[in-house]
Formats: C-alpha cells, structure tokens, sequence
C-alpha cells in the first residue's frame, strides 16, 4: 500500500535533481512513517465502521426487548432476567457440575462432533458422486430432479427412517446430517463439474494431460467454487439439522439440551442456547467461507 | 512433394440435428518449415475450425493433416495453441500456468532445475518474468496473451498455431505484441499459422496470406506471398511499395471480390 507512495515520491524528486543523496535518503523515511500512520487509522476506521452498527442495534433491540417483556403478563422472560438467572451458563461454558450438568460449551462440542461425522462423509461422498455425475449428460438429467425432490425433504422427516435402519440414536442422528447436508453438494459439484469451460478442456488436450491429471489440475481446480458453494449451504444445513434431530434422539448434545429446559420449564437457559447455536452456525459458514475463499483464490475472479 | 505440413482435401461438415452445414470446402494447402503463414477471410468464415482441424481439437470430416509425414489424429503439445481468449488457468500463477506446460512435455526429459530454467527462459522470450508469481486475473489482456505464448514456445512445438491472439487488445498492445512475435519467429525459427483478420498484421507478419472465401463451403480464394525481406521494420514499411501492394491485394481481396454479407 505504501509503496506506490514512496516510489511516486521519490520519482517527483528526480526533476530537483540538484539535492545531494544524502537528503533524498532522509527524505522517504517519515513519509513511509506518516504512511503507516494514515494505514493504521484507516484500519482502525474500517474496524469501526465494521463493529459499532452492529453494537448499536444489538443495543437498541435488547433495550427493546426489556420494554416489552417489563410489562405485567409478559410471557417470556427479559434480557435482565436471563443474565441473573442463567449466568452460570452464560459466563462458564465448560464448567462440569454433575453428569448432566454441563457447561454449554460441551454440550455444543458434542454436537459438532456428530456434524463433523456428518457433514465429513457429506462433503467426501457429495463431491466424489457429484464429480461423476458431472461427466454425463444422461446422469445429470436423470438424476438431477430426484435430488432437487430429496433436497427438500425436512431432516426431521428422515429420523424415523434412520432410527428404524440404525436401531440405535448416534448413528441415526449423524445420518440424519448426512443426509440433509448431502444434496446440495452433489448438485453444485456436478454443476460445477459441468461447466468446466471448454477452453480449460482444449489445453488438456494440447498437453495430453492424462485422466488423473486431468481430474487434479483441471476439474478440481475449475469446479472449486461450486463445490464450496455447496460445502457453504451443506454446513448451514448441518447445523440446522442437529439441533432437530437432537431434540429427538437425546444425548447431551445442544438439541436435547433446549428439549430438556422447555420439559423443566427453563426458558432463560434456551435463550442462552439459541444464542450459542446461532453464534456457532455463523462461526461455521465464516469457516467454510474462509476456506473457500483461500482455496479458490483468483479462480472466480476470472 | 512432401512438404514439412500439409493440409489435404479437409472439408468439414456439422452436423447438428437433421441441418448438415458445411464449414470447409476442398481445403489444401502446404506449409514450409519455418514459414509465417496468415489466414484471413471474414468472421465465421471457417478459420477457427481449419486451425482446430490442424490443432487436433477438431476432426476434419474428409481429408486430413500430414505433419512432418505424420497423420495428425489427435490434440498434442507438438502443435501448440495460443487461444483468442488466453485460456490460462485462472487458479495457477503465470509461472505455473507455463510450467504446467513444461512439467508435461519435458518432465521425462528435463531435470527439475532444468524445466524451471526452461519455464524462465520462455517467460523471458515474452518479457513477463517480472509478473510471474501473478495470477491471471491480476494481469492486463496482452499480458495474459504473452504468457499464452510462452507457454506454447515452452512446448518447442513443430508448428505454431496462433488464433487471432492479438483480436481482443488495444491498438497499442497490438503493436507492441506483433513486435514481440516478429522477433521471436526471426530468433526461433518457429513455423506460425495464424489466423486474423487484421489486413495489416497479416501483410506485416507473413510470409504468406491464405485468404478465405465466405462460408459456407469456404475455399481457399487466393495465396498472396510476401516477398518483403526480414527483419522487417514497421515504421519503414509503411511507405514500402510492396507493402502497399501486398496490403492493397489483400484490401480488394476482401472488400470487393469476398465483401461479407450480412444476411449470409
Ligand atoms: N461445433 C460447431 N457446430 C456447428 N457449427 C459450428 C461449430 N463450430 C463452428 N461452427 C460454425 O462454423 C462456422 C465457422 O466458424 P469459425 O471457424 O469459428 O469461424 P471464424 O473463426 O472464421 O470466425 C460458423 O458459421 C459457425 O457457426
Ligand atoms: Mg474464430
């Protein structure tokens, strides 16, 4: 960033030619200085203007949210009353304090354990068949309906069918993101696979690039940012998904966890785990989109 | 009689559907070693397809390519491409986008350090060494168009196939681009089919001009050679007589005789 400025500096000194070296050397040095400053004040802008709107609303909602809920016969419970009553959970995600009583934070490491299960095999059996259907037209059209049909179908309404297929409520649970995860990763990869350009193809050819390279250097690489497109809707699924399915087959994990506090009439604590679950879903689309964004660098920006 | 490549009797047919288009008409022509060869003729005419038929990427429906005594019947780095639109992989550096190219072609021949020596080597011939850790996308049009030439020199291919690679840059770049060709055919030697349809480019850089009729059933209507003696300089051709002549044959060529019709 600073560079062009040093350069373009010392070139507009080049026609005063006559100042000895000497002077033109001391010269750059506060202005890289000064450059620096201006870089750190426009990041420290840039930090603002990225974090205040965001405080500020959260700010004006929850004040909001006290008002209303303030009034007699309100039925759910204030901001206030949340942090008193549920401050152990809100302050101390990984305490233990007995078999079930657990800090948030494991119980959500439970369940991303489950959707790293769930989504892993998603996200490796979505591709490699994505990848494969991709290569033919006949599959793709065949295929590609019965997939947008099953795409649809509620992750909730795949448990009684993995329940009866697993017997037993893990298993079924990670089907369950596996399932919900699965669809749209093969159809973006196939699409993607799809739409390699037909130039990419005329240079493998004039390499005579081989199958495997040509799957390595060519497809992959081409296909990438669907692909992560896919990986990014599969993840948010993922998550969607566990918490249903949780509340369902039990366990410790964050889905049973509000299950349990409704039965005991805990409403602040599922706040509490609300809050967690949409934090760790953002955390985990920011996470694939990192990747993504590393992964297929300059591929998009064609 | 046997000539380094020659083109025998392609014609070329699409078929799409029941509608059967025929592109290439009883096309022949040969090529001498080393020669700058120009196709011109209007757009759609059929130069692509008669440069993909050489390339490989294309199958002529009759006839065929005989290169070096070789049937040609498939794509191959003997016969490099540099495409219109640059088709450089997007997600390589320029470095990796030329070695890719040499690690294929030489990786039995070639030591490690000798194909990055190599891969270097050409980048230099384009003088794009300095942006050879960018990517694509961050490189302007004729930048993207000199690594594409490096990276079909770096094949050291038999012949050279080039389509319109200057069609898409200002008139700027153009110039400074048909410079760099001209020098690299005059230092290299290489054998150089390109298509445009630039009268002055082709009259500048060849050693022959194919000009084309319209499609369909394009022809080849006439062979105009260039008897300007090399190395050529721009600024002084300009005011050559055979220049203008050549540039003037070229002109009526296609202006009068073959003047494109919109409807067709
Ligand atoms: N794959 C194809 N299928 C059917 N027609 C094609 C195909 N490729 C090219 N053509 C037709 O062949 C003609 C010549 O195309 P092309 O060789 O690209 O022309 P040029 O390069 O001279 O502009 C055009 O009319 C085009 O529509
Ligand atoms: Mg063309």
């Amino acid at each position: 960033m600073n560079m062009p400025v040093a350069k373009s500096d010392i070139s507009a000194s080049i026609p005063s030619a006559p100042t000895p070296p000497a002077v033109a050397k001391i010269v750059p040095l506060p202005l890289r200085q000064t450059a620096m400053n201006t870089r750190i004040r426009a990041t420290l802008g840039k930090i603002a203007a990225a974090v205040i709107p965001p405080v500020v609303m959260i700010v004006v909602l929850l004040t909001a949210w006290q008002l209303l809920c303030m009034r007699p016969g309100a039925t759910l419970p204030t901001p206030t009353k949340i942090w008193t009553e549920a401050y152990d959970l809100i302050v101390d995600p990984f305490f233990v304090a007995g078999p079930q009583d657990i800090g948030l934070g494991w119980r959500v490491l439970v369940s991303l354990q489950r959707v790293a299960i769930g989504y892993g095999l998603a996200a490796l059996f979505g591709i490699a068949l994505g990848t494969l259907i991709g290569q033919s037209v006949w599959a793709m059209r065949g295929l590609d309906p019965i997939f947008q049909v099953l795409r649809t179908i509620s992750p909730l309404a795949w448990l009684p069918i993995s329940l009866a297929a697993f017997r037993d409520s893990q298993p079924s649970a990670i089907f369950v993101i596996f399932i919900t995860s699965v669809w749209p990763i093969i159809i973006n990869t196939a699409v993607g696979i799809r739409n390699i350009p037909q130039d990419y193809r005329n240079v493998a050819a004039v390499l005579r690039l081989n199958h495997f390279e040509f799957f390595w250097k060519i497809m992959i690489p081409s296909a990438a940012p669907y692909i992560f497109t896919g990986l990014r809707i599969g993840i948010g699924l993922s998550w969607l998904a566990i918490v249903a399915a949780e509340m369902l087959t039990g366990g410790v994990g964050i889905g049973f966890f509000i299950w349990d506090a409704w039965n005991s009439s805990r409403l602040p604590d599922i706040f509490v785990a609300l809050a967690y679950i949409g934090i760790i879903g953002f955390l985990l689309d920011r996470i694939v989109a990192g990747i993504s964004s590393i992964v297929t660098r300059g591929t998009s920006a064609n | 009689m046997t000539s380094y490549c020659k083109i025998d009797h392609v014609d070329k047919v699409f078929t799409r559907g029941n509608t059967e288009t025929c592109v290439l008409k009883e096309i022949t022509l040969d090529i001498e070693k080393g020669e700058y060869v120009s196709i011109i003729g209007h757009s759609g005419c059929g130069k692509s397809t008669l440069l993909n038929i050489v390339a490989g990427l294309t199958e002529a429906t009759t006839g065929g390519v005989i290169l070096e005594g070789k049937h040609v019947n498939e794509p191959g780095p003997d016969r490099a491409v540099v495409f219109q639109n640059h088709s450089l992989l997007p997600w390589l550096t320029v470095y990796d986008n030329v070695r890719l190219a040499v690690d294929k072609v030489f990786g039995a021949k070639k030591s490690r350090a000798e194909r990055d020596e190599w891969t270097l080597h050409n980048l230099n011939l384009t003088q794009m060494t300095h942006a050879r850790d960018k990517r694509p996308s961050e490189i302007s049009g004729g930048m993207k168009q000199r690594v594409g030439l490096a990276r079909a020199l770096a094949m050291e291919p038999k012949i050279l196939l080039l389509d319109e690679p200057f069609g898409a840059l200002d008139a700027l770049t153009r110039t400074h681009l048909q410079d760099t060709v001209m020098g690299l055919h005059e230092k290299l030697g290489n054998t150089v089919m390109m298509i445009t349809h630039d009268v002055d480019e082709a009259v500048l850089l060849s050693d022959r001009i194919i000009m084309m009729t319209n499609g369909p059933a394009a022809q080849i209507g006439e062979i105009l050679s260039v008897p300007i003696a090399r190395p050529r300089k721009r600024l002084e051709l300009v005011t050559d007589p055979t220049f203008l002549k050549c540039r003037q044959r070229v002109l009526e060529f296609l202006y009068e005789r073959h003047r494109f019709v919109e409807a067709a």
